[in-house]
């Protein structure tokens, strides 16, 4: 099971200031599955993910991806980050971003070609804004943000995909486009791990989900997991099932 | 459409390079400046240096850390001081001291960055003073000393372009071409962690070693103006060329070029300038010059320059002012069932305030309202058309916006006022007014 499962982590502990902010994190996650980190502000799920991809340094802890550890595992692992982590007015176009999908696999010094361009061009036409192109990045919507991000993962051609908040603030047909994208994905065998805040839209989006407070308080497919005792320990009490199954957060955010 | 082919940008260029050129017959007419082989070499040596500092100025400017530069600047100087206590005026020693003193002051940043909570500004304040005090300290005990050879040594605070030689020129050609060929030669790397550094992390690259590797460049390249722009302000030369040169484009390539381009003219003016009169440092007079620049892009710039948005928001308010009143003048006929109904100014003021009169001036120039008499306005023919067609046009834009994914349209970003007409395909508005019709239809039925 741990050989093929596409994401284990075992013991995964991340400080900041001495402050635990990731506990003795275990996870697995089979391959083939859209599996979302889910957990209340603070909770530390994008830190889980940057912890996972060595972005932020490990207290302690192991990863590996498909049995390999971090290095060997590079190129099988794709990322999106939150859209608010770049400046969006870069002086850079559509394409250019998207482009920067296949640099991992060109490795240093060499330059992307006709064939990197047309991979680029491709991934615009899949995500539905080839027409933006040689769009100015500073002139996108929030959406068409998102959707270049989408785009320049699927040039980095990975198997296993984290993304951080793809559907927050985004229009509605822009998230419609995305979960279409992600479970063709899925239907390509590919795992695809998103940090994911709407209680709503997790029964019909993932098959698998994580809840997360600092540490894991369950993991498992959706149907097991997902269920009124768990998400109330998760989120202490402010959340209420309705009965269709229709999750309410009381108290605020 | 690719960066080079640009005809705007290749303007702006061939502006700038005629500009960089032209100085030098302009300054032997008006200040009587002869070209003799020292002032030539001051030249050719602002300029490689404009050069070379504007390009790698982009990226410090756009990685958000010009004031690196500023720190390595100031922490050179404690550096130069302590190389001429231990080897005396040698300049290569004198260099190579700047150079480890400021390489040691980025790196005392970043050190305190990692590892205390302070924020980035603080440390820098904190360590670009500190250094800074050091080196005067140095300086003035130098400069008591008795003996000649330390003389000139306080130039290296302000710079002096006429002290320049052969050799030094040598030196900025030689290193600055190795500058720009790492810069180059890692171009991908650095534009990718500039953009989105995480994103390159995770992609492989060793993005510690690619911001040693930029911030070990800027070291270098402040040394290297040392003797011509003097260490404090060399770093104006790294940061004001790309500042100016992000006013006028949008793409990396092109920003680089017209950074190098106005970093050369910075150069040139200012250490020629400076040179003509030896009591006048080299660089503040750069500083000035390419301070004017930065003043200019920001003023005259397309786009994201002051004048040009101001113009924009007028020609916007006009616009808008004259849609509504004109909208303002056909429901009013329309609820009187009577479009030659004259209306009154004052009613229309009264509706719209103040700009109702700028919106009438307007709408009857481009000849959409007629006027009566003193008070009151009449639509046109043309105004007629105008207005039914916008009406009309709203209306389909609200259908758009009920239906689009019911009819499968495509995704357009409504510009305010803009006619829809401009922005839909024929076909795709023959269905919206097909929509419309079936609805009203279904409506009397």
């Amino acid at each position: 099971m741990q050989e093929t499962a596409a994401l284990h982590v075992e013991d995964l502990t991340v400080a900041y200031n001495s402050r635990p902010v990731l506990w003795d994190v275990d996870l697995t996650i089979p391959e083939g599955v859209l599996a979302a980190i889910i957990g209340p502000n603070g909770a530390g799920k994008s830190t889980l993910i940057k912890a996972v991809l060595g972005l932020i340094p490990r207290a302690a802890g192991t990863v590996s991806f498909y049995g390999k550890p971090y290095q060997k595992a590079r190129e099988l692992i794709g990322y999106v980050p939150q859209r608010g982590s770049v400046d969006w007015d870069f002086p850079t176009t559509v394409l250019d971003v998207v482009m920067m999908g296949c640099y991992g696999k060109l490795g240093w010094i060499k330059r992307p070609g006709q064939r990197e361009r047309k991979m680029a061009l491709e991934a615009l036409e899949h995500v539905g804004i080839a027409d933006l192109a040689h769009r100015q990045i500073s002139q996108l919507s929030g959406g068409q943000q998102q959707r270049t991000f989408l785009a320049r993962a699927l040039v980095q051609d990975a198997q296993i995909y984290f993304m951080d908040e793809p559907f927050a603030a985004v229009d509605a047909v822009t998230e419609r486009a995305i979960i279409a994208l992600l479970r063709e994905l899925r239907s390509r065998n590919k795992t695809v791990i998103v940090v994911h805040h709407d209680l709503q839209t997790v029964t019909e989006y993932f098959d698998y989900i994580a809840l997360l407070n600092v540490e894991i308080i369950a993991s498992g497919p959706t149907t097991e997991v997902f269920t009124a005792d768990n998400l109330r320990l998760t989120y202490g009490g402010r959340v209420s099932f309705m009965e269709d199954r229709q999750v309410v957060l009381a108290g605020g955010d | 459409m690719m960066w080079y082919s640009d005809r705007r940008f290749w303007g702006i260029v061939a502006f700038t390079l005629f500009l960089n050129i032209a100085f030098i017959p302009f300054s032997s007419w008006v200040l009587n400046a002869e070209y003799q082989y020292t002032l030539r070499i001051v030249t050719v040596g602002g300029a490689l240096l404009g050069i070379v500092s504007g390009i790698l100025g982009s990226f410090a400017v756009l990685r958000q850390q010009s004031l690196i530069g500023d720190t390595v600047a100031h922490a050179a100087l404690p550096g130069v001081a302590i190389a001429f206590l231990i080897a005396g005026r040698a300049l290569e020693w004198l260099l190579v001291g700047a150079a480890i003193a400021g390489w040691v002051g980025v790196w005392m940043l970043n050190a305190i960055l990692r590892t205390t909570r302070i924020k980035q500004d603080a440390a820098m304040g904190v360590v670009l003073v500190s250094w800074f005090g050091f080196g005067v300290a140095l300086l003035s005990y130098i400069q008591r000393r008795p003996d000649a050879g330390q003389a000139g040594i306080d130039k290296f605070i302000f710079g002096q372009a006429a002290a320049i030689v052969r050799q030094d020129v040598n030196l900025i050609a030689i290193v600055g071409a190795f500058i720009v060929l790492i810069l180059l030669l890692f171009w991908k790397e650095l534009k990718l962690i500039t953009f989105d550094y995480e994103f390159a992390a995770v992609n492989g690259f060793r993005v510690r070693i690619l911001d040693t590797l930029l911030a070990t460049l800027i070291v270098i390249a402040i040394v290297l103006g040392l003797q011509l722009a003097g260490v404090i302000l060399m770093v104006g030369l790294l940061i004001a060329p790309s500042v100016a040169a992000r006013q006028w484009t949008n793409h990396l390539e092109q920003m680089t070029i017209l950074s190098a381009l106005f970093g050369a003219f910075a150069g040139t003016v200012g250490a020629v300038i400076s040179a003509l009169d030896v009591g006048l440092p080299t660089g503040p007079l750069i500083i000035v010059v390419a301070f004017g620049v930065v003043l200019l892009s920001i003023t005259f710039a397309p786009s994201r320059g002051v004048i040009w948005a101001s113009w924009q928001q007028r020609r916007d308010r006009r616009r808008f002012a004259a849609q509504n009143i004109l909208q303002d003048v056909y429901r009013y006929g329309q609820s009187h069932h009577d479009f030659q109904k004259p209306v009154e100014t004052a009613f229309l003021i009264g509706l719209r305030g103040r700009t109702a009169q700028a919106g009438l001036h307007q709408l009857e120039k481009q000849g959409f309202v007629k006027r009566l008499d003193d008070a009151s306005w009449v639509l046109t023919h043309e105004g007629l058309q105008k207005a039914q067609n916008f009406e009309e046009s709203q209306q389909l834009w609200e259908t758009y916006h009920l239906y689009r994914e019911a009819l499968d349209l495509p995704d357009v970003q409504q510009e305010h006022h803009a006619n829809i007409h401009d922005v839909l395909a024929p076909e795709f508005i023959q269905r919206l007014e097909r929509l419309q019709k079936g609805d009203t239809n279904d409506q009397s039925a």
